[in-house]
């Protein structure tokens, strides 16, 4: 590194000297340095679009077209159908089951797992010791498999004696049936994407943390603030831009969650009455289970377009939620510039 | 005083604090309260705690037999872990032999691929200047909103018209390039290289792959290698593709985890010593990169 970053000065120097003139040859090597400049940006770029058209765009738009069609398995090709596979799905009593179950779990898992993100991150922000190894811990988890942490979670969250339930009979509460009220399965769910997320949420937010001015909470102390006071007013409102990171990203994963409510049980099937079929879950299903490629394809467009709105609602609701890096006044926008206003005016009138 | 005399303690940590405290956050000390007490570390330990038991139950679970997890939880492992695991492993269900090489060679070939490809691709959008190269990757990180699941019909259509279906090749192929791996390496490359450094370059008359290839592989390293871990482990640990589009004869290890809890009668210690025989392998990479994985995901984050 070090030998590199010297040279720009040392080279930066040698080119000013000669004033430029119009090369009166154009020699071949610079013909070729002139084409070389032009299509190497294409080149490097190209392996990856290739790739990405043919395994990421054209299976998107394919969608689409398949999402009009009732697709037969045999002949490989489909019939144009309109929107009835569209139609299809939305009367259906388990498609609203399932989003009913997406979201619940959705919000079960993202809320409490960003509380305890920020809480967790805000003890590691701390001047603690061994930070290096409490930041590894938290983040175990997450190499784990969501496959394996399903199947240990659905073990320990066995009806009969199960080792939570166990623990719940231990301080007096009643066994908690978590595979057949649809509330508990989904508690029993969003607690597997808890366990595997909070680390990583925590980390991403410990970083932003250790971002902030710590000259900010100095200020803060001599002026009087608590460390509550300074929490929301520095802390919350300079993580904004990365609890909107952590949000969207949490939304765009939490919604298509498939791996831990398959193995919810042995047979995968989102349980005997759809107490945990999930959006994803009902897709396979369709698609793969009743080998119906036009509604798993309509379906598929379905999830997207929730997955989009719901994005964009969290990203407007955060914006407003959460206060402005900027704002700092006691007084709205609205207040400031009118106190502005009266000031300018009063200065004007004392000149006069 | 003068410069020669040591300093006794008690004045220095009532006074300006010197270079190597204000390193250490000595700010923070005075600032925010003093040095964290028992809640802090009461606090990181229970967060310790829940991360790994699960981990240790699925093991000592793993070590009983089938009436274990009906009783009292036993704490210590007992001694059927190894007749738990030769279980699986000879189970002719499960596969799980292949489903390991599986994971191994795909995980590797696909982290691979997508350091290659997000280099290139990163270094084109961070460094060089071209017609359409801002909109296009506007276009590349708005992909990374979309999901999976958007994809799977026509990719299996086109598998099984090509006759990949249960093959390793369709859950790698359309895992080569990553839309999110482009962005890191962009955001990453625009950064750590100066402008000065490439026209330096150019000027000495080095052809544009001469300068990437030194200039810009040469920075990208890092980046790279965090790249590769995380591709490697998000690889491994992918379900949802890999469940529709492989055979049960052929599975990958998440595949295969799958199966072992198919049937009417499950025995639980044989289910959770395959959980942990198939967890090991990856808790031994993140002992030796964990501190970079942890890295990687706050530096992502303080730039994304």
């Amino acid at each position: 590194m070090t030998a590199t970053e010297s040279r720009p000065q040392t080279r930066a120097a040698a080119p000013a000297a000669p004033p430029p003139r119009q090369p009166r040859v154009i020699s071949f090597s610079h013909r070729l340095s002139r084409w070389d400049l032009k299509v190497s940006p294409y080149l490097y770029i190209s392996p990856f679009f290739i790739m990405f058209a043919i395994v990421g765009l054209f299976p998107i738009a394919y969608t689409a077209v398949i999402s009009f069609m009732d697709w037969d398995l045999v002949r490989n090709s489909g019939e144009f159908v309109g929107f009835d596979q569209y139609v299809w799905i939305l009367t259906q009593p388990h498609f609203w089951t399932a989003l009913r179950n997406t979201f619940s779990i959705f919000v079960l898992s993202s809320v409490p797992q960003l509380l305890l993100a920020i809480f967790i991150a805000s003890v590691l922000d701390r001047n603690i010791r061994a930070k290096t190894f409490w930041r590894m811990s938290v983040l175990v988890p997450y190499v784990v498999a969501p496959v394996a942490v399903g199947l240990i979670f659905n073990a320990m969250f066995a009806d009969k004696s199960g080792l939570i339930n166990s623990w719940l009979q231990l301080i007096g509460i009643s066994a908690i049936p978590w595979h057949v009220e649809p509330f508990w399965s989904h508690v029993a769910i969003a607690t597997m994407v808890n366990y595997r997320w909070v680390g990583y949420n925590t980390l991403i937010l410990l970083a932003a943390m250790q971002a902030v001015n710590r000259d900010f909470y100095e200020a803060a102390t001599v002026d009087g603030a608590g460390p509550i006071r300074q929490f929301f007013s520095i802390t919350m409102p300079s993580l904004k831009p990365t609890l909107i990171f952590v949000i969207i990203t949490s939304t765009i994963g939490g919604l298509q969650i498939f791996d831990e409510p398959r193995v919810f049980d042995q047979f995968g099937r989102g349980g005997s009455a759809q107490q945990w079929l999930t959006i994803t879950l009902y897709l396979y299903d369709i698609g793969w289970g009743q080998w119906n490629f036009g509604r798993a394809a309509a379906m598929a467009w379905i999830l997207f377009i929730i997955i989009l709105g719901i994005g964009l609602l969290n990203l407007l609701l955060t914006r407003t939620l959460v206060r402005d890096e900027g704002l700092r006044s006691e007084l709205s926008k609205r207040e400031q510039k009118r106190a502005a206003r009266a000031t300018k005016k009063t200065v004007k009138e004392s000149q006069r | 005083m003068s410069i020669g005399t040591p300093t006794p303690l008690a004045v220095v940590e009532e006074g300006i604090p010197n270079a190597a405290q204000r390193r250490r956050g000595a700010k923070t000390i005075r600032i925010r309260g003093s040095r964290p007490g028992f809640w802090v570390y009461g606090t990181l330990g229970a967060v310790f705690l829940s991360a790994v038991f699960p981990l240790y139950w699925s093991f000592v679970i793993g070590s009983g037999d089938a009436t274990t997890l009906r009783g009292a939880f036993p704490w210590v492992p007992l001694g059927n872990f190894i007749e738990n695991a030769t279980a699986v492993l000879n189970n002719p269900a499960v596969n799980f032999w292949p489903a390991l090489w599986n994971s191994i060679y795909s995980s590797f070939l696909i982290a691979a691929a997508v350091v290659v490809t997000s280099t290139l691709a990163g270094w084109a959008f961070a460094k060089l200047r071209f017609l359409g190269g801002p909109a296009l990757l506007v276009f590349v990180v708005a992909t990374m909103a979309v999901p999976q699941q958007l994809g799977v019909v026509p990719l299996y259509i086109l598998f099984s018209d090509l006759g990949w279906t249960g093959q390793i090749g369709a859950i790698i192929i359309p895992a080569l390039t990553s839309a999110f791996g482009v962005f890191w390496m962009t955001q990453y490359l625009r950064q750590a290289v100066p402008d000065e450094l490439i026209e330096a370059a150019r000027v000495d008359g080095a052809s544009m792959i001469r300068t990437f290839w030194t200039v810009g592989v040469t920075a990208a390293r890092p980046a790279a290698a965090m790249l590769f871990l995380f591709t490697f482990v998000g690889s491994w640990n992918n379900f949802f593709w890999p469940f529709i589009v492989l055979d049960r004869q052929n599975p990958t290890l998440p595949v295969a985890l799958s199966l072992l809890q198919s049937n009417y009668f499950v025995d639980y210690s044989v289910v959770l010593a395959g959980v942990v025989l198939a967890t090991v392998p990856l808790l031994l990479l993140f002992i030796f990169a964990g501190k970079q994985l942890v890295s990687g995901i706050m530096a992502g984050a303080v730039k994304g």
